[in-house]
């Protein structure tokens, strides 16, 4: 059945951003592409969670003897010292998002104040923003990241703080350009002639209006995190005691994992990395064909009918 | 020519802030690294080294800003101090000898991974819903979520170790003296393949990714309609009309795109004991060799500035709205 | 004589996820040979929509679901990619809406005018760069802007240029698509001059589409006004300016108000969406609305070569 719809342009409205991103929730959950990377995500979390149920005990642990092959007591087999490579890997899970989610929401924050402030106040505060943004991002992250993390004292909160210093300015850019689209828009203007105090305009008038490109760079922030942090560590960076995805494969190519051919001690934490950056990079994909249909894929579709005899 | 000028002017800037960074660092910095660096270093060191190395470090009591002073001046001199794990060799040598195998890594995989991936890019955008379009972007994402140094790890373990196809470690055999004949230089992109395949497979996604969004988004440019209203071809309009605009954002994106290609270069010396300078830093980090570290920094952050500008100085050429202002 | 472009019962449909946008419905007309053919009516009524089916340049979602479009006697539907690759712009050419957005920023003028000759006519690079200066010099450009890029031309050369190059292979009908829109006034008197001596020298026909409805009566033989998606009158210009029988006409009319004369309150065209069941126009439609508010009737020929979309023949006032 085909209706007649003329679009109208829709003006933004006070209750615009709020419906909008109940849209954007529910498309999310209807797109495939989100739904897998959601339950992707859901599951490595409950696995997290679970880790002391899982695999009670301490996994760093030498409980075995070294370099077995996966068998029926160790799923997914030994470490050359004789841990139990599945309980590293749930264990790790623990550190891991919490480290990259931490970092994602830390650094998804400065950018959020870095991009409102250039963008509500303009001018100076603008270009000296902007200024500190493009530095950040120019300098080559994981060389910086490395000398900030080798003189800060070895530690969990050092690789946050760390990854969060670095990984801030790429998301402040695009932030910044969204922010300063909506604040040029009209309601944006009302606000400001009403007398509405700059805060309020910034987080309830401009942010609420991003929350789709807020929750791209978010992502995007979550996944720079968990996968520097495992560079960090691997290069013995991190603290080498806290058991994570990265510090296992510290351990891995420490002990020569590699050279004595024990796949099992590196495949499993590197593919929980890949998988968790894989889910999050599908959510982003699909929030970003959601807000920009030109981006989706089609069915190639013939631009003619079928000729009528 | 003043976006040029300006560009030139941020870039001093972001080498002026790097160069500020590695003077507050070990100066600043809570747990004293420095002291445990000595602690270690003591027994090989003689004393008049030692007190150089004061000196670079700021434990010397001159007033800050005399330090900074004489810092400035010593990078901008080339004198980065003298390097701890490879005593006594000063540090600007150590990169001088290591820093070409980085370039020649980097630069391979850099552009084997834009050129193919820009390429892949214009095609899908050109064959919407077609199997590059629908099949290629899902499958390079999912290759570009591993980490480099693992997906390094695991070429090295399946095509070195297991099946044996390529050299393990180094670039090129001990025992062959480099030189510029047919042995040397086959031998060292044997040693090349690996390392920069893995460069390229989790790098070219993303260059595929941004190349066909920004051709999607030209495709729905006017000038795009009336080429094809011209009745140009479909592969004329593609690479003259469509390509040729969709690249500006691409060139923009490779300066950008060169810090993580760095990034991922050391990673992947490192599992390959490639002797490049990411290499260099792990040994570094290892020996707690601070002064070898910050010049290993300075020097990849300038290589990263100055490839920046030449971008710019290449855009400028490419888009004539620039040209004239 | 055979008309030059004959397009019936014309249907295009923008099919998006689970709704479908009508962009053209039924519409049907011809121009003739040396004709000027005027399509008028506001933003979004589908004035585009047939510009770009008569050259197949519609794009998915848009697509063309029924009707015929005939050129000189050939099914325009029926041409395969070769066929319609030579088709287009030797047979007709366009002028866009916008100069500054249909010519390539990163190309030269010249590049861009170059490639026609090459591509159609298969000219030497030399050839067509000679060709390309004396059709700049055709539209009063001096050829030497040929190495020019389009940021350093001004607004209305810029549309010069685009209409030197919709005759380039002298079609027989230019389409354009609002070519003055972006230009100021007198530069678009000036543009509107310059094709009028190109069509007594080429004798092409013309689509011509604007919302503009003075200048359409100033170029326009015949013309048709569009309504949401469908033709509401059909009439030689003169007459429909002289006595617009549809409501629609009426109100676009009034839009453009005499420069010289008593003041008149402007009326608004909007009064309602137009939806699956409202033709959106019929709160100020004076007609009798027990029918017609649903949907636009059909055209139906009230005078010799006069149509109009009304359930009931309305008194003309």
């Amino acid at each position: 059945m085909t209706a007649i719809e003329i679009a109208t342009a829709t003006t933004p409205t006070a209750s615009a951003p709020s419906s909008r991103r109940r849209g954007l929730l529910r498309q999310l959950i209807d797109s495939k592409k989100a739904l897998a990377g959601l339950i992707l995500l859901a599951l490595f979390a409950l696995l997290a969670l679970l880790a002391p149920v899982l695999a009670p005990g301490d996994p760093s642990l030498i409980n075995s003897t070294g370099s077995q092959a996966p068998s029926a007591a160790h799923w997914l087999g030994t470490t050359a010292k004789g841990q139990d490579v599945l309980a590293l890997t749930l264990w790790g899970a623990r550190s891991s998002l919490f480290v990259g989610f931490t970092v994602g929401l830390a650094a998804t924050a400065i950018a959020i104040l870095v991009g409102l402030a250039s963008a509500y106040f303009g001018r100076i505060v603008d270009d000296a923003l902007t200024l500190v943004t493009n530095i950040f991002l120019l300098l080559p992250g994981l060389p910086l990241l490395i000398i900030l993390a080798a003189f800060l004292p070895p530690g969990t909160s050092t690789v946050i703080l760390v990854l969060v210093v670095t990984g801030w300015a790429g998301s402040a850019r695009v932030l910044r350009a969204q922010a300063k689209s909506i604040r040029g828009k009209d309601f944006v203007a009302a606000a400001v002639v009403t007398g509405e105090r700059p805060l309020r305009i910034m987080f309830r008038e401009i942010l609420p209006n991003m929350a789709s490109v807020v929750m791209t760079t978010l992502l995007g922030c979550v996944i720079f995190g968990i996968g520097a942090q495992a560079g960090l560590e691997f290069l013995g960076l991190g603290d080498s005691s806290v058991v994570s995805w990265g510090t296992n494969l510290y351990w891995a190519s420490n002990d020569g994992a590699l050279m004595t051919g024990t796949w099992w001690a590196f495949v499993p934490s590197g593919m929980c990395i890949a998988l968790v950056a894989f889910a999050l990079a599908l959510v982003n994909y699909a929030v970003d064909e959601i807000t920009n249909p030109r981006l989706r894929s089609r069915r190639a579709r013939r631009a003619l009918p079928e000729r009528r005899a | 020519m003043r976006l040029i000028l300006r560009n030139l002017g941020f870039y001093l800037l972001a080498f002026w802030a790097s160069i500020t960074l590695n003077f507050v660092l070990p100066r600043f910095m809570p747990g004293d690294p420095v002291s445990r660096m000595f602690a270690q270093a003591q027994g090989t060191m003689q004393p008049d080294q030692i007190a150089q190395l004061r000196k670079l470090f700021g434990l010397d009591h001159r007033p800050l800003w005399e330090q900074y002073l004489s810092y400035v001046k010593s990078v901008f001199t080339g004198d980065l101090g003298i390097s701890i794990t490879r005593f006594p060799t000063p540090v600007s040598d150590v990169i001088g000898q290591q820093i070409g195998w980085t370039l020649l890594l980097g630069g391979v995989a850099l552009v084997i991974a834009a050129v193919l991936g820009n390429l892949l890019g214009i095609v899908a955008a050109w064959r919407r819903g077609g199997v590059l379009d629908s099949a290629f972007p899902p499958l390079l994402i999912f290759v570009g979520s591993f980490p480099y140094f693992w997906l390094a790890m695991g070429a090295l373990y399946l095509f070195g170790v297991s099946l044996g196809w390529f050299p393990l470690r180094h670039a090129y055999d001990v025992g062959l003296t480099p030189g510029l004949n047919g042995e040397f230089v086959s031998n060292v992109a044997t040693h090349l393949v690996l390392p920069a395949l893995t460069i390229v497979l989790v790098s070219i996604g993303g260059w595929m990714l941004g190349m066909r969004n920004t051709m999607i988004a030209t495709a729905a440019e006017d000038y795009i309609t009336m080429a094809e209203a011209k009745g140009l071809s479909p592969s004329r309009i593609m690479f003259r009309y469509a390509a040729r605009n969709a690249l500006l954002p691409s060139v923009t994106n490779f300066g950008m795109a060169l810090g993580f290609v760095v990034g991922g270069a050391l990673l992947t010396e490192v599992v390959f004991a490639y002797p490049g300078i990411g290499y260099q830093l792990l040994m570094a980090v290892q020996g707690l060799d601070y002064p070898l570290m910050q010049g290993i920094f300075l020097t990849i952050t300038a290589a990263v500035l100055l490839a920046n500008f030449l971008v710019d100085l290449v855009y400028v050429r490419l888009d004539p709205r620039v040209r004239v202002r | 004589m055979e008309p030059v472009l004959e397009v019936n019962g014309l249907r295009v449909e923008y099919r998006g996820d689970g709704r479908t946008v009508v962009g053209a419905d039924d519409v049907s007309f011809s121009i003739g040979a040396g004709e000027v053919f005027g399509l008028a009516g506001e933003s979004g009524c589908g004035k585009s929509t047939i510009a770009n089916a008569v050259m197949r340049l519609l794009k998915p979602p848009a697509e063309i679901t029924a009707g015929s479009i005939r050129f000189q006697g050939g099914d325009v539907l029926a041409l395969d990619e070769r066929e319609l690759r030579a088709f287009r712009w030797r047979q007709i050419a366009m002028v866009f809406q916008s100069a500054m957005n249909s010519l390539n920023p990163v190309l030269t003028v010249g590049e861009q005018i170059v490639d026609i000759f090459t591509t159609h006519e298969k000219l030497k690079k030399r050839a067509a760069r000679e060709r390309a200066g004396e059709l700049l010099g055709l539209v009063g450009i001096d050829p030497g802007r040929l190495k020019a890029y389009p940021h350093q031309l001004s607004g209305g050369m810029r549309q010069r240029v685009v209409i030197a190059m919709a005759v380039a292979l002298k079609p027989r009908l230019l389409i354009m698509d609002e070519p003055t829109t972006a230009l100021d006034v007198v530069v678009q008197q000036e543009i509107m001059a310059q094709i009028r001596d190109l069509q007594r020298e080429l004798g092409f026909s013309i689509l011509f589409i604007t919302h503009d409805m003075s200048l359409m009566v100033e170029l326009s033989d015949r013309m048709g006004v569009m309504y949401g998606g469908r033709i509401v009158e059909l009439a030689d210009a003169k007459d429909l300016f002289a006595k617009p029988l549809h409501p629609y006409t009426e109100a676009l009319m009034n839009a453009f108000p005499p420069l010289t004369g008593p003041r008149v309150e402007l009326t608004g065209l909007f009064d309602a969406p137009r939806t699956t069941d409202s033709c959106g126009f019929h709160v100020r439609c004076p007609e009798d609305r027990s029918d017609c508010s649903m949907n636009i009737p059909d055209l139906r020929e009230v005078a010799p070569g006069r149509w109009v979309a009304r359930s009931t023949e309305g008194a003309p006032r």
